[in-house]
C-alpha cells in the first residue's frame, strides 16, 4: 500500500504516543476523528501497523533481573538455528528472540525474579539449549531510554 | 509486589497479543462482566503491571529496511561522565533504545536507519562522535519475536 503524508502522520503521533485517544490522535495529526479512524484501519488491514500490544512491566510481578544473552550458534549442523530456536521458545522466562547478521546469531531476553532464580534458568534452561558454540551475557543494569518512534 | 491470580494472567496474555481489545471483549471471553473486566484492568494498570502500549509497525513500509543492535563500550571512564553519554546518545533521532549493561559492553541500543549506507552514516557521524565511545559492535537484526513471558 501508499503512505502518505497523513500516514505517515498519524503514525508518527501514534508511534509516539501509543496510548494517545483516538480524538487526540486526529487532533495532533490535524485531521477529523473519522479520517483518522478510517486511515489507522486501513493501515492496520494492510499491515503497516502489525498491531498494539500491551507492555507488562516484569519488575511490578517481582522480576528483577533482564539479561541479554547473545549466542553464537554451531552452525556445523543445517538445522542448528532452527531447533535452537524452538528450544528457546519454550523457556517460558525468554522474552524476546531476535537473529543477527554479524559476529552475534541469536540474542534472546531473559528475565527472573532474582540472582538465584537466574542462574537456576541459566543451568537448566539456557545450558542445555542445542547447538550452542558461544554464550555473553550482558546483564541490564538500567533503560536509559525506550521508544517506538522513527525519524519520519 | 501485586498478587495476580489466574484471570489476571489470561488477560495479561489476551491485552499483550492485542491491546485493543475493549473491557466488553474482555469479559465476554472470560466469563465477567463488562464493568467486572475494567476493574481487573485498571487495577493492573494502577498496580504497574500493564505499563502502556507498543505499537508494531512494518518499518520497511515507511522506508526504514535496517535495525542494528549495537554494543558500546565507553573508552574513557571517569573522564566523560555517563550521564553525558546517556545524554547525548538518547538524543539521537535514529536511535530506538539505550539500556545500561554490565560485560562485555556498558551499553546496548538499537538503531533504525533506512539502510545500510544510511546506517554506516549514523555510525560514523553520530554514534562514533559521541563523548567517550570506544569500541562498538553492530549485528544487523534479521528476524525478531516477542514472547508471552512467564505469565
Amino acid at each position: 500500500m501508499r503512505i502518505d503524508d497523513t500516514d505517515r502522520r498519524l503514525l508518527r503521533r501514534l508511534l509516539a504516543d501509543p496510548e494517545l485517544s483516538s480524538g487526540a490522535l486526529a487532533d495532533l495529526a490535524g485531521v477529523t476523528p473519522a479520517t483518522a479512524s478510517r486511515r489507522i484501519d486501513k493501515m492496520t488491514r494492510e499491515g503497516v501497523i502489525r498491531g498494539q500490544f500491551a507492555v507488562i512491566d516484569w519488575s511490578a510481578l517481582g522480576y528483577d533481573v533482564q539479561v541479554s544473552l547473545r549466542f553464537t550458534i554451531d552452525k556445523t549442523n543445517p538445522r542448528a538455528f532452527d531447533e535452537f530456536l524452538a528450544a528457546a521458545r519454550e523457556v517460558p522466562e525468554v522474552t524476546e528472540i531476535q537473529t543477527f547478521l554479524g559476529k552475534v546469531d541469536v540474542r534472546l531476553h531473559v528475565i527472573a525474579r532474582d540472582m538465584g532464580h537466574y542462574q537456576q534458568i541459566y543451568r537448566d534452561r539456557i545450558l542445555t539449549l542445542p547447538h550452542i558454540a558461544e554464550i555473553e551475557a550482558l546483564m541490564q543494569v538500567a533503560s536509559i531510554a525506550e521508544r517506538g518512534a522513527l525519524p519520519l | 509486589m501485586t498478587e495476580i491470580d489466574d484471570t489476571d494472567r489470561a488477560f495479561l496474555r489476551a491485552l499483550s497479543a492485542d491491546a485493543t481489545l475493549s473491557a466488553g471483549e474482555l469479559g465476554r471471553r472470560f466469563g465477567l462482566s463488562q464493568p467486572a473486566a475494567w476493574r481487573r484492568v485498571k487495577r493492573l494498570s494502577d498496580a504497574g503491571i500493564l505499563a502502556g502500549r507498543r505499537v508494531e509497525i512494518d518499518h520497511e513500509a515507511l522506508g526504514f529496511g535496517v535495525t542494528v543492535f549495537l554494543g558500546v563500550k565507553l573508552a574513557a571512564k571517569g573522564r566523560v561522565s555517563l550521564e553525558d553519554f546517556e545524554r547525548a546518545v538518547a538524543a539521537i533521532p535514529e536511535v530506538q533504545l539505550v539500556h545500561h549493561v554490565l560485560g562485555l559492553y556498558d551499553y546496548r541500543l538499537r538503531i533504525v536507519a533506512r539502510d545500510l549506507s544510511d546506517f554506516e552514516r549514523i555510525l560514523r557521524r553520530r554514534i562514533m562522535t559521541l563523548p567517550g565511545v570506544g569500541e562498538v559492535e553492530a549485528n544487523v537484526l534479521l528476524s525478531e519475536e516477542r514472547r508471552p513471558g512467564p505469565i
